[in-house]
């Protein structure tokens, strides 16, 4: 445990001592607050379009985070040949695995508190009430959808050559899913056989990581999601990750080390 | 000398840059069939303004839902104008809307059943000044689309329910500058002065005025919405009775039940007033001269 711990700890210093946080940060915070220092026909009221404007930069600002993070982990070890030492600690590959993953996960969950924090602020200051909990349940969710977008990044570290080519890949399957996962089985419907089992199996397949994504309850200041349901969400997301990260391991442990 | 080479070429470049600038500046506006009017929008997005427009004029329409809006794959479910924007509990049109909306359906899985818990689910429309919420999408959506005659009619509806009466005739007077020939702007204009500013004589103005724009329209051929030809002249028609001039007021209507979808109302409604006409007739012979 220690050893994933220690690992881990080295991802969250790569977090702040790179500049990508930073620059994210700063541009969702510009771009909020030029936008909420609009005024639209003299009312001082509106806000939702700034809630709306500020939780999607917050949501692409985490993925961005989440899989440019997680995409240089491992190659990056491997080109600097720092693999060697660390797997010569010992340290095993399930470890190594582990601890990445604990410090991507962990990093993302940081940016996040940030992120939320401002939100909160700017929110707060035009509407004059804060809905914590709907605000630390929708940090929640969002952090426990990272876990399985960083596990899957992992996973794809280890099964592509090049961190561009698998960030890329994970961006377009993750943002496939946000996007469209909620309507495969719509589409399933309308389609002839086979075609109609293979989308419909896929729609099984894929972790619905839309489930994750309360933003309009927040926007549209509506109820919380229930806690059983916050809890299940969890534990579907959990399950998620333990396969990205066995299936990440599984390729790793046989995967020569050498480029 | 060798040293400053360089740099003095660089200067003679910048200094030739700068002398061709000032020549081509006076001849340039004319190349190009760009007004000085055009805004970095219109020079950055071209046409394809007009898609972000659409999609900022939906999302005021998924903001007046709170977030319970048909996705493109309930197509059949969406709605197909914007009537229900500016109608209120129990009119027709809202209830026509309710059916609409219902597209959610039974869950077809688990997977959409507890999905479900996650979004929203129940088809409501902003109320409390809430509405002003839409507002700022139906501004970007006109900033990209000045010819998107809805954005203008939708935005000064709820301006003047919200008792933001001359934001609301600004943004119609800004919308008319941009489509001078509609008659729904018109209207709704006229509307304002009438209903908001009780100018009766500003408001027969331009109601007059969306008439002849209408028929206007109809001459060329263009054929115009007939439920507004009714809204129009129904409306002015009701102006002129509270006027005192039933004469144009019956005519207006005749010219009403020619586009309404209840000519029968509108018949007995000319009855009546033909009948008050006859009565004033005989008391205002003697006055005669």
């Amino acid at each position: 445990m220690n050893t994933v711990s220690a690992l881990a700890g080295v991802v969250i210093k790569e977090l702040y001592r790179r500049k990508d946080f930073y620059v994210l940060f700063f541009l969702t915070a510009v771009i909020t607050l030029v936008m909420g220092s609009v005024s639209f026909f003299h009312d001082a009221k509106i806000v939702r379009y700034v809630k709306e404007i500020a939780l999607l930069l917050i949501w692409v600002s985490a993925l961005v985070i989440a899989i440019g993070t997680t995409a240089r982990q491992i190659p990056a070890e491997r080109e600097s040949r720092t693999i060697f030492p660390l797997l010569a600690k010992p340290v095993t590959r399930w470890q190594v695995i582990l601890g990445k993953f604990a410090g991507c996960w962990l990093a993302c969950g940081l940016a996040l508190i940030v992120f939320y924090l401002f939100f909160g602020v700017v929110s707060g200051s035009r509407e004059h009430h804060w809905p914590l909990l709907n605000f630390c349940q929708a940090l929640w969710l969002q952090w426990v959808m990272l876990g399985v977008v960083v596990a899957f990044v992992l996973l794809g570290s280890v099964v592509f050559a090049a961190p561009s080519s698998n960030a890329t890949i994970s961006f377009i399957v993750v943002l496939g899913i946000l996007v469209l996962g909620r309507y495969l089985n719509q589409v399933a419907l309308q389609q002839p056989e086979p075609l109609c089992a293979v989308i419909y199996g896929l729609y099984f397949l894929i972790p619905h990581l839309e489930w994750f994504d309360v933003r309009d309850l927040i926007i549209y200041d509506q109820h919380l999601v229930g806690w059983v349901d916050c809890g299940l969400a969890t534990l579907y997301a959990v399950l998620y990750m333990a396969v990205f990260l066995v299936g990440a391991w599984l390729v790793f442990r046989r995967k020569p080390l050498n480029l | 000398m060798k040293k400053f080479a360089p740099y003095l070429v660089l200067l003679l470049l910048l200094a030739a840059c700068f002398s061709l600038a000032t020549v081509l500046q006076e001849g340039s506006a004319s190349w190009s069939k760009r007004g000085a009017s055009d805004n970095v929008l219109n020079v950055l997005l071209g046409d394809g303004r007009r898609l972000f427009a659409n999609h900022f004029f939906v999302q005021a329409d998924i903001s007046f839902h709170s977030g319970y809006y048909p996705s493109i794959f309930d197509q059949a479910s969406r709605p197909k104008d914007t009537s229900h924007m500016t109608a209120k509990e129990g009119e027709p049109a809202e209830e026509e809307h309710e059916k609409q909306m219902n597209f959610l359906g039974p869950p077809r899985d688990w997977i959409e059943r507890f999905g479900r818990h996650f979004i929203i689910t129940e088809h409501t429309h902003l109320e409390g000044h809430k509405e002003s919420e839409i507002l700022p999408w139906l501004k970007l959506a006109a900033e990209l689309d000045p010819q998107k005659i809805e954005t203008y009619t939708v935005a000064a509806y709820w301006l003047r329910d919200l008792g933001k009466i001359k934001e609301a005739e600004r943004f119609l007077r800004e919308g008319l500058l941009n489509n001078p020939d509609s008659y729904d702007i018109l209207f709704d204009l006229g509307r304002l002065y009438y209903e908001s500013n009780h100018d009766a004589a500003r408001a027969r103005k331009i109601w007059d005025l969306a008439l002849r724009r209408w028929s206007e329209q109809e001459a060329a051929n263009k054929k115009p919405d007939l439920l507004k030809l009714d809204d129009i002249a129904v409306n002015l028609s009701h102006l002129e009775q509270t006027e005192g001039n039933l004469a144009r007021a019956v005519q207006l209507l005749e010219l009403a039940k020619k586009a309404s979808p209840h000519p029968d109302v509108l018949q007995q409604q000319i009855a009546e007033l033909k009948q008050k006409l006859a009565t004033r007739a005989p008391a205002a012979a003697p006055k005669a001269p």
